[in-house]
């Protein structure tokens, strides 16, 4: 892992009328660092993230990527360095698995079709897709869903992932095959913000865990720290609930 | 026959150019609807729910009997497709609406997330979607202008019903002639119907199927 610094979040403000959902949030992610948020629901995990790429407008507060700040003016061109996935996948509808992965590309990056169809291949066989290529959403299970908006990301060659809650919407059976392209995504170095509530992928694979509560981080560690020993008795509290609820295994 | 069909090219006419007319309308006043300011959205919320409420009859009326009184003065035929086109952009801009706003946030910010800016999303993304959502109900807008054209007769153009009661008053058959008429309408709406069924079956997309009502 080298010392450059992939994602710096400074100061991060944002409210929702009078809710104060983050109320100054930093943290730093280093190339091939995977991070993960835990922590309540409701507490600004997600607007987090989204405010990374500005798909929330953040009230105040600087992200930088690769140190270049991200403004209204140049997000288009950022956010094709950040890939983001998204709880319930939002892939395109009217679009088969392929073009889903390939749209960006062709419309975005200007690639020409065939350069396209070849990335996206690639990065539909990264994810045990390719032979599901020509199929559309609606004919897809959950978890291949996923995994079609994974290599969608992944098809534009990101500097950054933002995970947001990428399993909360799936079947228990269909978790796992999610989780195992994420974890190899992190094995093979790419740099990761996750928020899930996967105790047991936090553990496997985050650098860092991140608990976070009404919009600030309370605590952060490696997760042999959090997960054993943690500072604070909210941390300690908020695991021994999610133990409660999933049972030791998972966590 | 032969003049009951030159009567039918008139309601064709009338109902594509109104058709079209409205098409032209509604698109800007459902985008106004949608993604304008303030004041679009309101001036496009009083246009669509002004038209949607006055009987075409009346709004006729006005278009060819009160218009000169302010200097304009539309041929009949013209002020048909005026009447028919203004009525029509308003329940279409309520189609184009309902089937852009059918499409869900999440496909816009998932648009946005691979880099795409606002025109880019609305192309390449929600177009395509909206556009296979609006088929159903624009089918039936369809049928809808068609049957309506036939208010044109009260401006006296000649169009199918008004050729109809020519005949009828030289023949003295309403029955005989009105049942052809009505013949004609039935054929030409399920001849529409047949046409919108087939673009929508070229476009269909697993996941898309919509079941169309017809009238």
């Amino acid at each position: 892992m080298s010392e450059e610094i992939v994602l710096k979040i400074e100061d991060l403000h944002k409210s929702y009328g009078d809710n104060a959902v983050l109320k100054g949030v930093s943290l730093q992610l280093k190339r091939g660092e995977t991070k993960v948020i835990i922590g309540p629901s409701g507490t600004g995990k997600s607007t987090l993230l989204g405010c990374v790429n500005r798909l929330v407008e953040p009230d105040g507060g600087n992200v930088y990527l690769e140190n270049e700040l991200i403004t209204p003016h140049n997000i288009h061109k950022m956010r094709q360095k950040i890939g983001y996935v998204f709880q319930d996948f939002n892939l395109f509808n009217h679009l088969t698995a392929l073009d889903n992965v390939r749209i960006g590309l062709v419309k975005v990056q200007k690639l020409s079709k065939d350069e396209a169809t070849q990335i996206a291949m690639e990065q539909l066989k990264r994810v045990g897709l390719a032979e599901k290529a020509n199929l559309y959403p609606s004919q897809l299970s959950g978890g291949q869903k996923q995994r079609v908006a994974i290599a969608r990301a992944l098809a534009m060659r990101p500097k950054l992932m933002l995970f947001d809650e990428p399993t909360s919407a799936l079947d228990p059976e269909l978790i796992g095959e999610v989780l195992s392209v994420m974890i190899e995504l992190a094995n093979s170095g790419m740099t990761m913000l996750v928020v899930t509530h996967e105790l047991g992928f936090a553990r496997t694979v985050a650098d860092e865990i991140i608990f976070m509560e009404n919009g600030v981080i309370v605590e952060q560690g490696p997760p042999s720290k959090i997960f054993t020993n943690p500072e604070k008795e909210r941390t300690r509290q908020f695991l021994r609930r999610l133990t409660e609820l999933y049972g030791e295994d998972k966590v | 026959m032969p003049i009951l069909l030159k009567g039918t090219w008139v309601t064709v006419q009338l109902t594509i150019l109104g058709l079209v007319l409205g098409l032209v309308i509604a698109v800007p006043v459902s985008f106004g609807q949608i993604y304008g300011g303030r004041v679009a959205r309101l001036l496009c919320s009083i246009y669509e729910r002004v038209f949607r409420s006055i009987p075409l009859l009346v709004l006729l009326m006005l278009i060819f009997y009160g218009l000169p009184e302010i200097g304009v003065r539309p041929a009949p035929f013209l002020a048909c497709i005026l009447g028919l086109g203004i009525r029509s952009s308003a329940y279409q801009s309520q189609i184009f609406r309902g089937a852009i706003l059918s499409i869900g946030k999440g496909q816009t910010l998932a648009a946005f997330s691979i880099g795409m800016n606002k025109i880019q999303a609305f192309r390449y993304i929600i177009f395509p979607q909206a556009l296979r959502y609006s088929i159903a109900p624009w089918t039936n807008e369809f049928t809808v202008v068609l049957k309506d054209s036939s208010m044109a007769y009260a401006l006296g153009v000649v169009e199918l019903l008004r050729q109809g009661s020519y005949i009828i008053s030289r023949t003295y058959e309403p029955m005989t002639i009105f049942l052809t008429c009505a013949a004609i309408y039935l054929l030409m709406t399920i001849s529409a119907n047949k046409i919108m069924q087939l673009l929508e079956r070229r476009l269909q997309i697993p996941g898309f199927e919509i079941k169309e009502v017809s009238h």
